[in-house]
């Protein structure tokens, strides 16, 4: 907090150099504002979040106290990758989502969005319709899915005069959990990216019109390109929900048979009778760096926009 | 109202070049088609959840659902009833009003912190709450978790003695990881509140406390109005931190006492979309009461102003 500005014992309150002065006492409630919520976040977030670094280099099961801690370098990096079975599907499972999300819903969701931004009637309508998926959580989702895709009684099979247990059948309960997943994502993406065309300047349109480009062509070389941040955000978005996804493979059936995710092998390492501290914490490391890579991303982005 | 009469009848002398731009075309039927189905479709899983649960469960299981009759009130009955949904519907406003409250005021007072003076600390500080509430909340389970266990509470703030399967831990938790979205929206939305008034205010000899309670927080009403929906809807849907800080079925909140109704719901489905039906009831309330403020809060957070 060595950046406060510094008080000038008798001067009355005013600007100079871009900067307010502030007395004494506003000063001390300046800094408990400011400090009160970042105690708050740092002990609760950053803290945690280097104390899982930290531990993934440890061996520790997590009953003693922190002196039966035993440092043993990278080795549960190395078990990780080289002898725990469930990693490489829930890796592979997080990049599917990924993909997934990304080329499906996303892109969908745009495109919906570029269709509702040319004033169509009733498109309260239509948006609410896309939109309500979104205020439901992911696991309540996982249940209203289940209507379609049971064994027994799900649409699904009555449809298809099939028999498969979409969500117990590990060659379909990925995809199924996917289809469901994005009927969230592609109202939320639709949300946020329909906004970013509104703010679009319409004069840009307007000039493209003039010169003759067909509305496509408008879309790709004119709009796109000035959407730029809002891109970002939702290239960000569709990321870090892929990484944290956890919630409906969780209700479902924990994140196992089809379902591993890496942060459902964080979690069953750590609350599950077994609780292997380090080994958990050297997957919640991998998280935690691929997500920084994509917050930064994100962070400049948005900085940058501030500072326009 | 006269006025307004008089508005809707004037476009058809008035707004040609408008009537010219929505003329149906081929292009736009096929248009106004794919967009109805899609939204039809998107609508779709809702309805049959809604339309399932009001049937008999034996009715369905012998007739199908594509039948009539087998009308019935007590699959929302027998679901609440095995629910237990007054005790967590409870459990889900101990935990969602405090927190929602509480996450407005701190991160109201970061805001401003950081939107009225220009500290070199500013985009630090702005960046340590945003990137906060985008980490991955399995990352931090293993440390929160360990010292969850270690924290002792008074057994009136908890029975269990710590602040692991306390509310005051949940709280806390959410409170923490939604303070950064809540801080990114308000601070751009108090740099667009006008400089005037606050210079006007520092000449009446008003401190920084008048400056924010009684300057700021009153001109941030839509923001915060639109933010408060939003974090009811996401603290209300929260399902990581009740699930694994939680070890007493009977103080989940209703979202993550889906993990305990599984087994009881999954065999009846009418039961199943009964249940889901009162569970999403309380936020498809908020959305379409409030679906302005609701959409409002998201965007302020992706688009500036």
């Amino acid at each position: 907090m060595s950046d406060l500005p510094t008080v000038p014992a008798t001067a009355a309150p005013r600007r100079s150099g871009g900067r307010v002065r502030v007395s004494g006492t506003d000063r001390i409630f300046l800094v408990v504002m400011v400090a009160i919520p970042t105690i708050l976040v740092v002990l609760w977030v950053w803290l945690p979040a280097i104390a899982s670094v930290v531990l993934s280099f440890a061996r520790w099961t997590g009953v003693g106290g922190l002196d039966t801690i035993q440092w043993i370098g990278t080795e549960n990096y190395k078990n990780v990758f080289t002898n725990y079975p469930p990693f490489a599907p829930a890796l592979r499972h997080n990049l599917i989502w990924l993909v997934f999300l990304f080329v499906l819903p996303t892109l969908f969701g745009m495109f919906l969005a570029v269709l509702l931004d040319r004033e169509l009637r009733g498109t309260r309508f239509y948006q609410t319709a896309l939109f309500l998926p979104v205020v439901l959580s992911l696991a309540l989702i996982g249940f209203i899915w289940q209507l379609l895709y049971s064994r027994d009684q799900g649409l699904l099979n009555a449809v298809l005069h099939t028999q498969i247990d979409w969500y117990g059948d590990s060659r379909w309960n990925l995809w199924a959990v996917l289809v469901a997943a994005s009927w969230r994502h592609a109202g939320y993406i639709m949300l946020l990216y329909l906004a970013g065309l509104k703010g679009v300047d319409p004069s840009l349109r307007e000039a493209a019109a003039v010169d003759g480009a067909s509305q496509v062509r408008t879309f790709f070389s004119v709009v796109f390109p000035v959407m730029r941040p809002i891109n970002i955000i939702i290239l960000v978005v569709t990321v870090i929900e892929s990484l944290r996804a956890f919630d409906i493979v969780w209700v479902i059936n924990k994140g196992t048979n089809g379902l591993e995710l890496i942060g459902t092998l964080v979690t069953a390492n750590v609350i599950g009778e077994a609780s292997r501290i380090g080994f958990g914490s050297a997957l919640a490391t991998i998280m935690l760096v691929i997500s920084l890579v994509f917050i930064t991303i994100f962070l400049s982005t948005v900085m940058r926009g501030e500072q326009r | 109202m006269t006025s307004a009469t008089t508005v809707t009848r004037r476009p058809a002398t008035g707004a040609t070049t408008a009537q010219a731009r929505r003329r149906l075309t081929p292009g736009r039927v096929v248009l106004y088609v794919f967009v109805t189905l899609t939204a039809l479709a998107w609508l779709f899983p809702v309805v049959w959840a809604l339309l399932a649960s009001f049937r008999d469960y034996d009715y369905t299981s012998t007739h199908g659902y594509v039948s009539l009759g087998g009308f019935t009130l007590q699959n929302y009955l027998n679901a609440w009833k095995q629910g237990d949904f007054t005790r967590h519907f409870l459990n889900s406003l101990i935990i969602t009003v405090p927190a929602v409250l509480l996450t407005l005021f701190l991160a109201s007072c970061v805001a401003f912190v950081v939107a009225r003076y220009s500290f070199r600390l500013n985009l630090i500080l702005l960046g340590l709450f945003t990137a906060a509430n985008l980490l991955p909340q399995q990352a931090l389970l293993i440390p929160l978790y360990r010292a969850y266990r270690e924290i002792p509470l008074p057994l009136w703030m908890s029975d269990s003695g710590e602040l692991l399967d306390s509310y005051w831990g949940l709280i806390l938790v959410n409170v923490a990881f939604q303070t950064g979205f809540c801080t990114f929206v308000l601070s751009n939305y108090m740099k667009t509140l006008p400089h005037e008034m606050y210079e006007a205010a520092r000449v009446d000899g008003a401190g920084v406390p008048t400056q924010f309670f009684r300057i700021t927080l009153p001109l941030c009403r839509p923001a915060l109005a639109a933010l408060a929906t939003l974090q009811v809807t996401w603290i209300y849907n929260e399902f990581y931190w009740a699930t694994v800080l939680m070890q007493s079925g009977d103080k989940f909140p209703i979202t993550s006492s889906l993990n305990n109704l599984r087994g009881q719901f999954f065999t009846d489905y009418n039961l199943l979309s009964a249940g889901s039906i009162v569970i999403a009831l309380p936020v498809l309330i908020v959305f379409f009461l409030l679906q302005k403020q609701f959409v409002a809060g998201l965007t302020l957070g992706s688009t500036k102003g």
